[in-house]
């Protein structure tokens, strides 16, 4: 599904990215994860190919990304900070990515699901953080790509959202998608990731399963685990 | 691209901001045409404000829209469509928006107060012409300058500063120049100079409309030559579309391999 | 024979003895077949009726009062070998001719029509072309040069004539004349009296109209268009200049009209258009400017040298790009009620006079004569800024120029 060879990116003199090879296979959740300014978001935007790599290839379901951007078309991207233009209505917003992406939808789905009716009509900019998050998940999920990523998805969710958002992930990974999350909910990765991949100073620290990684780490308790892999590197 | 135009359009024409600069030049001309009661004479005043007002609130919109609508363009990167796009289409979503302010909140009261009727129509059309290279160029030179800077103050900041060389401080060293070296000769000089400054070359436009009579006065052959015949104002027009196209060319290539 | 009937009676108003006179007609086929025979078999107040044809004559000479009378423009074609016609006796009238092919000589100025010391002259309805000098008075007085037609296709100035010249000849009347493509229009050189009226002067290389040491004269109801450098006046005294028009006189050194050494002139009710310069004036004193109208041009009034008592009363400048311009700092003239369009004051007590002073000098028309290139910084927001610190506090400028009563509307 993606593959990542020998990535590299930096910022200025800060080197976010070094050597960095992975490969996500189809099907699954995959979790990203590291401590802040590991990189994950860099990584993330590397594959949406908001990020111009200075070394390295990346391709994604089989096709280099380079100078292309029609494999957009493919991936379901939710970004992490749910700000939009203000002056558009939800409606509007909604039709609008429609219309940009002209594939078939199930966007009225997902708003009953979450309960935006009331909110169809106002402008994005009267709305408030939670609101704004799930335009944002219906954004996301209307379409159906084989690839989704999801930066913070949890963001300024309400428990009864959360639950509901946990619901779709799961729907769309029974589809058989493949989808990668972000996030500094270790509860959420705990019950929704397949598997982790652990930034660390630009590189892939860990690959594996939750129980790889417990095991690795001889924790007992996943939130235990990833402090001690923290630890564990700075100690060394 | 034009989808991402129809949007950034639609999204200004419903901002505040559009109106108030449409509004603003709706009072200005019809403040001008009250006091003056004369199309001749309100146009010249105009051509006078718009070299450099225009350029001014072309660059500020420009660089306010750009920070304003980062989010926007996030999500715009992220679906699946051609990140030249994306930039030229809020580019000329925003040049279009202005001109349209400008044409629409000058024509207005013109054409009220029988533009239509008047030998000022040719003027005016100049003036609306120059009005609209301006507001491309200077909308381009904006999201260029918001392009490279992240910071938001700093980039507000180069983007007056650029506006103010541009209006001001550029003449004034142009004319420095010209004094020192006045034992030399300049028309070639002072012609050249004129051109590397879009400001420059609108003023150029409407002193061969409004001041031919004076321009013919100085003996050079040079001079002659290019305010005496067509020469001129093919220059300072083919010279504006380079202006327009170069910000335009290289905000399609910086944004392609810009991190967001 | 309306026409005929209508010389006759004028023949017979302006000499009084012509009742004898007869009538000679000159055509190819007839016996005689040339004017110059005409005028041999003519007697003193006879009149020579031409037909139409082409006549190949030149250095004819009219040396008794007769009247040459062309019917439907019969061509004289002097073959560019010399003069055409030359007049050495009073009381002549030319009427209806065509003359084309004057001869060009650097030494002697050819004319189509040369009236030497001869009084009482007409010279209507004539047609030149192909031209050196074109209507030459010499010492002649008392005469008419009406509705005549001057064609001329000058190229350099070395080489071509004067469309009409007057020189030392007094109290003659221009009237209705159309003369363009030649050197000057209409040049006058020690001749005082004369009255220059409804004349077009127009695409001449140097002046429409050229005065030199000529006093006493008025010119109005002229037009003078696109001349090399407009009208010159020099070195005369008390002439009037009244509702002519001057227009598009472009070039580094044209203007509408020049005023050179002239003292005790009127100015009034003109039109200056389009012209590079407006007025140039040098050295003149005691002139009356008074209801112009300045459009439109590079410089409205150009002032160089001493200037003195000089007064602008109710004169219109309109958009114009320097309305006036000084090379000194001494300001000895009166700007009072004009209207000027770049005038940017208020009138709070509605009296239709502006409530501060207008300072027509820019301290830009002063940078603009010392470095003529940053003519091109015209308009810039620059010299805007420059020329209004100027006007808070003049240190270039003559601070006593300034028109302390400006309109707020246009006179009529």
């Amino acid at each position: 599904m993606i593959q990542i060879e020998n990535l590299h990116k930096k910022f200025g003199k800060n080197q976010v990215l070094s050597h960095l090879d992975l490969r996500i296979d189809e099907g699954g959740i995959f979790a990203v994860l590291g401590p802040n300014g590991s990189g994950k978001t860099t990584l993330i935007k590397s594959i949406l190919g908001m990020v111009v790599p200075n070394k390295g290839n990346l391709s994604v379901l089989g096709a280099s990304i380079r100078k292309n951007w029609k494999y957009r078309q493919e991936i379901d991207y939710l970004p992490q900070i749910a700000n939009f233009p203000g002056n558009l209505k939800v409606k509007e917003l909604i039709r609008m990515i429609k219309d940009l992406r002209q594939k078939p939808s199930n966007e009225q789905e997902l708003i009953t699901l979450l309960g935006l009716e009331p909110f169809l009509d106002k402008k994005l900019g009267t709305l408030s953080g939670g609101t704004k998050q799930k335009v944002n998940i219906v954004l996301t999920f209307m379409f159906d790509s084989p690839l989704i990523i999801l930066d913070e998805p949890t963001t300024g969710l309400d428990p009864a959202s959360l639950l509901k958002l946990k619901d779709l992930i799961q729907k769309e990974k029974s589809k058989g998608k493949t989808i990668l999350i972000t996030t500094h909910i270790m509860q959420f990765v705990e019950e929704m990731a397949d598997e982790i991949v652990y930034l660390l100073e630009g590189n892939i620290y860990f690959k594996g399963t939750i129980d790889e990684l417990m095991a690795k780490t001889e924790q007992n308790d996943f939130e235990h685990a990833i402090a001690a892999i923290s630890t564990h590197t700075t100690n060394a | 691209m034009l989808k991402i135009l129809k949007y950034s359009f639609y999204d200004l024409m419903r901002s505040r901001w559009s109106y108030v600069y449409f509004l603003f030049y709706l009072a200005l001309g019809f403040v001008l045409l009250f006091l003056n009661h004369d199309l001749s004479k309100a146009v010249i005043t105009l051509m006078n404000v718009i070299i450099v007002l225009v350029p001014l609130i072309s660059t500020i919109f420009g660089v306010m829209y750009f920070y304003n609508s980062k989010e926007f363009t996030e999500l715009l990167l992220a679906q699946p469509l051609k990140r030249s796009s994306i930039f030229l289409g809020q580019y000329y979503g925003v040049a279009g928006s202005l001109t349209l302010s400008l044409i629409l909140g000058l024509g207005i009261p013109f054409i009220l107060y029988g533009l239509f009727q008047s030998d000022a129509i040719w003027d005016f059309s100049l003036l609306l012409v120059t009005g609209a290279f301006l507001t491309l160029i200077f909308t381009a030179l904006a999201f260029n300058i918001a392009l490279s800077n992240e910071n938001k103050i700093k980039g507000f900041g180069y983007a007056v500063l650029m506006w103010l060389f541009l209006a001001v401080i550029y003449d004034g060293l142009f004319l420095l120049s010209l004094i020192i070296f006045e034992e030399y000769p300049l028309d070639s000089f002072s012609l050249a100079a004129t051109t590397f400054n879009p400001i420059d070359l609108s003023r150029t436009l409407i002193l061969l409309k409004l001041d031919i009579s004076a321009l013919l006065g100085y003996t050079g052959a040079v001079f002659k030559s290019y305010f005496g015949t067509n020469l001129g104002l093919f220059i300072s027009l083919g010279m504006l579309v380079l202006w327009t196209v170069l910000p335009i060319w290289r905000l399609a290539y910086k944004s392609k391999r810009k991190d967001f | 024979m309306k026409h005929f009937s209508k010389v006759l009676v004028l023949i017979l108003l302006l000499m009084g003895t012509s009742l004898w006179a007869k009538t000679i007609v000159v055509c190819q086929d007839c016996e005689l077949g040339s004017i110059k025979e005409g005028i041999a078999v003519a007697v003193d107040f006879d009149t020579l009726l031409i037909k139409k044809g082409t006549y190949k004559e030149y250095n004819i000479l009219i040396d008794k009062p007769l009247t040459l009378l062309g019917e439907n423009y019969p061509v004289i074609d002097g073959g560019k070998r010399g003069e055409i016609i030359r007049i050495v006796s009073d009381n002549v009238t030319v009427d209806g001719l065509f003359l084309i092919n004057v001869g060009t000589s650097y030494t002697t100025d050819y004319a189509a029509i040369r009236v030497v010391k001869s009084e009482n002259f007409i010279i209507q309805n004539v047609v030149l072309e192909k031209l050196f000098f074109g209507i030459y008075l010499e010492k002649s007085n008392h005469g008419k040069v009406y509705h005549n037609k001057i064609i001329g296709d000058a190229v350099d100035e070395y080489n071509s004539g004067n469309g009409i010249q007057l020189w030392y000849s007094h109290n003659v009347v221009v009237d209705r004349n159309i003369v363009q493509g030649v050197r000057d229009g209409i040049y006058l050189e020690f001749s005082d009296h004369i009255t220059i009226n409804n004349n077009q002067s127009t695409n001449n290389l140097r002046y429409g109209l050229h005065f030199m040491f000529s006093n006493d004269d008025t010119y109005t109801n002229n037009t003078f268009q696109n001349n090399g450098a407009g009208v010159a006046v020099m070195f005369s005294k008390r002439i009037l200049m009244k509702g002519n028009t001057f227009r598009q006189n472009w070039g580094s050194a044209a203007f509408g009209m020049l005023l050179k050494e002239i003292n005790d002139a009127e100015i009034i009710d003109n039109t200056f258009e389009e012209n590079t310069i407006g007025i140039n004036i040098e050295g003149s004193n005691r002139i009356t400017y008074e209801g112009n109208d300045f459009i439109n041009n590079g410089w409205a009034v150009k002032v160089l040298g001493a200037c003195y008592t000089n007064s602008f009363v109710k004169n219109n400048f309109l958009y114009n790009s320097f309305d006036i311009s000084y090379n000194s700092k001494l300001n000895d003239n009166k700007f009072e009620n004009n209207y000027w369009s770049n005038y940017t004051g208020y009138d709070l007590d509605k009296d239709g006079i502006g409530d501060v002073p207008y300072r027509p000098v820019k301290l830009f028309s002063y940078i603009v004569n010392r470095t003529p290139e940053t003519i091109v910084l015209l308009r810039s927001l620059f010299m805007d800024i420059i020329d209004f610190s100027e006007k808070v506090s003049p240190v270039f400028t003559p601070d006593n120029l300034m028109d302390a009563m400006p309109l707020m509307k246009k006179t009529e």
